[in-house]
Order: structure tokens, then sequence, then C-alpha cells
């Protein structure tokens, strides 16, 4: 297993600076803030890397879904208990609070339904976390600004016809919707590049985390 | 690796028609080493024309085991690793208990006396197997089709016993298209006057019969496509139609060879006795409801994309009465064309699967061990 950890949480120069977890900033964040011995789903759980890592390093018991088959088998293979599913079918059935925290790690903005996804979450899990990629950033404005097409951006690299993407949301659409639910944010962590921001995330953040309770 | 069959002998098992068998004979086999803490016992559940035979080669027959692709060093179930048992069911005819064995009341042997068995029975026998072997507790049962009802059976009986359980191609209840196809078999027996009300033994026995009920379940076995694929249109040993009845397509000539095969290797009582076992088999009309909250058992089910015998809905149903209850669960749904015998003839995917998740089952349940042993 290729599992690198590069887990330095503060930085020389005094900025938070945001390690990597499996080459991925939201994945070290989630790392951070999923206790020990806890259950935990993670929804679209890809080949189960974070999930293994978990395990391994917080010893929680983790299931994985995942839509694609030979994902599925490589989670498996790796030994996490995932199952082959969407997102929708993955949660049902699912008693309430069967988990510790439930995980959607960039996918919010791909499914069908977000709003019942986010509930859904909420039902099966005590918290949710949710990491999304912020449309609001500045490259996004400008890229439609000033080439007046849908945005491409590194955050969103897909022409619109190509995109996986299909209920684009901002920082700002999320604190507004956790406000209209009742969602209880309980932490906020935005991202730019490697470095945790706190100023303007709705403008500056790339990626943002968010740990949500009922 | 050259294996022998050993048969164990228990004086009366009890069964689930409330009548009483005795003795019940057990013929199993065993490959790699039993660890001394007899926490690696895998326990294999054959398939309903299965034996105990399941890897390596027969001393007597020259024969490789039925699940030989999966059994064996580095292979899924890796004899260097675990410890691996395999019995033939009850009801069987290839050693264990079953319709064709003497009566010891009567002298002769059972047939249609026998009493009518269910999976329940069969997981029961095989506990007393495993009891008499030392093993309190399995680190996994795994089984394709028949194999995996018992499986869940074990899941559902004897929770307390198994840690993983790997349930494949199979369902937690027999459908009425399964029914419907063993029924066909059954009556293609007992139509044959040489079946005799059961009682053939010192006779010719129902060939003709058992054959078709075969040609039956080989059809069922494969898909539309692998057959296209197998067999196609080609004629056989022959380039235009006889314009009679004899064979004309390659499919007919194979169909009727493997019927012809299993008639030395199979006794009709037994088709009849274990097809209405699966038949009977339901866990979900009631009896899922075991005591099973708390229980570390962890699942893994897995279905074939083209098996159109035990398609993947019965096991996505599994994964759903489990998820309900919360259990920890894997599941995939395999691409194969090869259709229900997938699990047997398809074995690439399934032995990565298998062996990730058997690995880290082990290595979990050696790390529980040591901290039991060191705990002050």
């Amino acid at each position: 297993m290729s599992l690198v950890l590069d887990n330095s949480p503060k930085t020389s120069q005094g900025k938070p600076f945001v390690g990597e977890l499996l080459g991925r900033g939201d994945f070290a964040i989630i790392g951070e803030i999923v206790e020990r011995n806890t259950r935990v789903l993670d929804l679209g759980c890809g080949e189960a890397e974070l999930l293994a890592w978990l395990i391994e390093h917080q010893n929680v018991e983790a299931r994985g879904v995942e839509i694609s088959p030979a994902k599925v088998r490589r989670a498996i293979s790796r030994g996490v208990s995932a199952y082959q599913g969407d997102i929708d079918e993955g949660l049902a059935d699912y008693p309430d609070r069967a988990f510790d925290y439930v995980i959607l790690s960039q996918t919010l903005q791909e499914t069908r339904s977000p709003l019942k996804v986010l509930n859904e979450m909420l039902r099966v899990g005590k918290k949710a976390i949710v990491a999304f990629p912020n449309f609001g950033h500045w490259t996004v404005r400008a890229s439609m600004l000033f080439s007046g097409q849908a945005p491409r951006t590194k955050l969103f690299p897909y022409k619109w016809y190509e995109s996986p993407n299909i209920h684009f949301l901002t920082v700002n659409d999320f604190e507004e919707l956790a406000v209209e639910q009742g969602f209880n944010v309980e932490r906020r962590v935005f991202i730019s590049g490697k470095q945790r921001i706190s100023f303007l995330p709705n403008l500056f953040a790339e990626v943002a985390v968010f740990l949500v309770g009922k | 690796m050259i294996v022998d069959t050993q048969v164990a002998r228990f004086e009366t098992i009890s069964l689930e028609s409330g009548a009483i068998l005795s003795p019940a004979e057990v013929a199993f086999e065993t490959y790699g080493t039993l660890n001394p803490s007899r926490s690696n016992a895998i326990l294999i559940l054959h398939a309903f024309s299965g034996d105990a035979h399941a890897a390596g080669i027969g001393r007597d027959s020259g024969k490789p085991g039925w699940w030989d692709s999966m059994i064996g060093p580095g292979k899924a179930f890796d004899t260097d690793e675990y410890f691996i048992i395999c019995s033939n069911v009850l009801g069987g005819c290839q050693g264990t208990t079953g319709p064709s064995s003497i009566n010891p009341e009567t002298g002769v042997p059972y047939g249609m006396s026998f009493p009518v068995i269910t999976i329940g029975d069969m997981v029961k026998l095989q506990k007393m197997l495993v009891d008499s072997l030392g093993i309190a507790k399995l680190l996994a049962v795994a089984g394709g089709s028949m194999g995996g009802m018992q499986a869940l059976q074990w899941a559902a009986a004897y929770p307390e016993m198994v840690r993983t359980v790997i349930p494949i191609a199979t369902t937690a209840r027999h459908s009425a298209q399964q029914i419907a196809f063993n029924e066909v078999a059954r009556q293609s027996i007992m139509a044959d006057p040489d079946w005799n009300g059961g009682d053939y033994y010192d006779k010719q026995p129902p060939a003709r019969g058992l054959a078709i009920a075969r040609m039956v379940g080989h059809i069922t076995y494969m898909s539309d496509e692998s057959m296209r694929e197998k067999f196609g249109r080609r004629l056989r040993d022959k380039d235009k139609f006889g314009f009679d009845f004899e064979v004309d397509f390659e499919v007919e000539s194979y169909l009727r060879y493997r019927g012809k095969q299993f008639v030395n290797r199979f006794d009709a009582n037994s088709y009849l006795y274990i097809t209405k076992a699966e038949d009977y088999f339901d866990l979900l009309g009631g009896t899922w409801q075991f005591a099973f909250e708390g229980a570390d058992t962890r699942f893994l089910v897995i279905s074939f994309t083209s098996d159109w015998l035990y398609p993947s809905y019965q096991s996505q149903e599994i994964v759903r009465v489990l998820r309900r209850r919360n259990l920890d669960i894997a599941y995939c749904d395999l691409q194969s064309n090869y259709g229900h015998d997938a699990f047997l003839v398809d074995v690439a995917e399934q032995t990565d699967v298998v062996r990730g998740f058997l690995a880290s089952t082990y290595k979990a349940s050696k790390k529980e061990q040591s901290e039991v042993v060191t705990r002050p």
C-alpha cells in the first residue's frame, strides 16, 4: 500500500499550512477531523485510499460506497468493506445514526439531489464531513467574466458538456443552506493550494471542508 | 498436492423436519495446516453437485478438486496461510450420508425413506464436524451457489462461530424461477420408469431422467453469451443438417455428453433431496431474525453480471438486509460472460477481492488475539 503522509500541520513562515494526505489537502483535513475508534462511512470512496488510511492510523470501523466496479474491487482487495452502489442507494436502509461520520469528498456537486444527500448523511451519521470545490473562487469568476463562457479553471477543468459537476456551489451557498436547514456547522476549513486560509474564503478558497452536525 | 478424503462419523443428528438420522457420516478433506491458536480455519461449502474434494489432486481419482483454481498455495484461499476444510453435504452421494447410504435398520439403501433435509441440516452437520476438529471459530465460511446459501445459513445459525462470510453467486431465498428449474429436474428423474419410486440401487438407475435433469441444469449455469461463444450454431462432426433427430448441433452434443457423464458420478435420489433443500431455503422469511447484534462477522458478497440463475439483485437483497442491521459488508458485482458458472471458471477478479478481504480480516483477528493475550 502506498500511503504517504505529509502531515506537517504548521509551517516555518507561521502561516497555517495544509499537509497532504495521499496527495490531497482535503484528505489531510478529514484525517485530522475524524477521531479514533469511530465509525465512518465514505460516500464515493474510490479505491478506499482514505478509508484504508483511517483504519490504519485512527482505528476506525470503515465502510465505503463506490459506483465504479473496478474501484470497488480494488477497495475490497485492500481489505476495506466497500460496496458497489450509487450514493443514494448507499445511504438507504441504514438505521439512523449508524455512523459517527459520513464523508462526502468532492462529490456533492456531482449528485443529482444534493440536499437530499446531505439530509440522509445527517440521518445515518451523527456528523457529516463535506468537502467541495468552491465555485466562488476568484479564478472561476474571472474566467467567466473575461471569457463569457462557462468557466474553466484548475478546479473546474471540464468543458461544459463533459463536466460531471451538475450542481455548482460556493462557500457562501453552503453557509446559507446550513442556516436555512438548521445544520450546525461545527468546523469549517478553507484551503488554497497548500495553505489554510480564513480571509474572504468565498473568494480565495479552492476547496472547503465543512464538519456539520444536526 | 495429493489429497485424501476422510470420514467423520456421528452417532446421531436431529433434523429440522423432526426426523432423526443415525448414524451420520461426513466425507471431508483438509488442506494446509491449522495454526496453534486454531484461528486460521476456513470452511469451504460446495455447490449443488460438488463434493468434499475441493482442491489438490485426489489420491484415487487423480482429478483436481472442483475449486482448485481458488484453493492452494498462493491462491485466493492460500493453503500456506490458512487451514481449509471442505465436506460433502448431508443428503449427498460422495461419502456423506444420503439416500444412497445403507439404512442400518433395514440393511438396504434408504432411497425415499431418507428424511427430507434442509440447508440448515447440512450446516448443522458441518458444525458437528468443525466442533470435532476442535475449532471454536472459523476465520471464514465461503461458497458459491448452494455453497453460498450454506455460508449465509452459518451466519444465521452460528454467528459467534464465523468471522467472515463469503456468499458468492447466491441468494438468501430460493425464487420461483429457481424452484421451477429444480422441479423440472425432479420431474424428469421421477418420470423415468427406472426411478421406480427411488428403489433402484440393485437395478438399472434412472439414467435418462437424471441426464435430462443435468442438461437443464447446465443450460442455467451458462449464459446466452457464453453459449453463443462456445457453440454458436456450429454443427457437430458434419457440414450439413442430418434431417433426423440425431445430434446436429455442437450444443446438443455438449449437453448430451454432460448429462451422460453426470450419471456416472451422481445419485438421482440425492438430486431430489438436495434440490428440495435448496427450494426450502428462505432466510428472509422470518428466520433471519437471529441474534446478530454485536457479532464481529464481516460479509463479502459477490455476484456476477451475467448470472441469470442467481441474478445480482438477489445478492443486492442480501446486502440491503445486512445494511439494515448495520453489519460489516463488502459487495461487488463482477463482470463476467460466463453466467452462473463464473464463480468456478472466471476467478481472476474473484481471487483479488477474496484474498485481500481475507488477509485484512486475518490480520485484524491476529491483532485482537495478541491484545487479548497481552491484556494485564
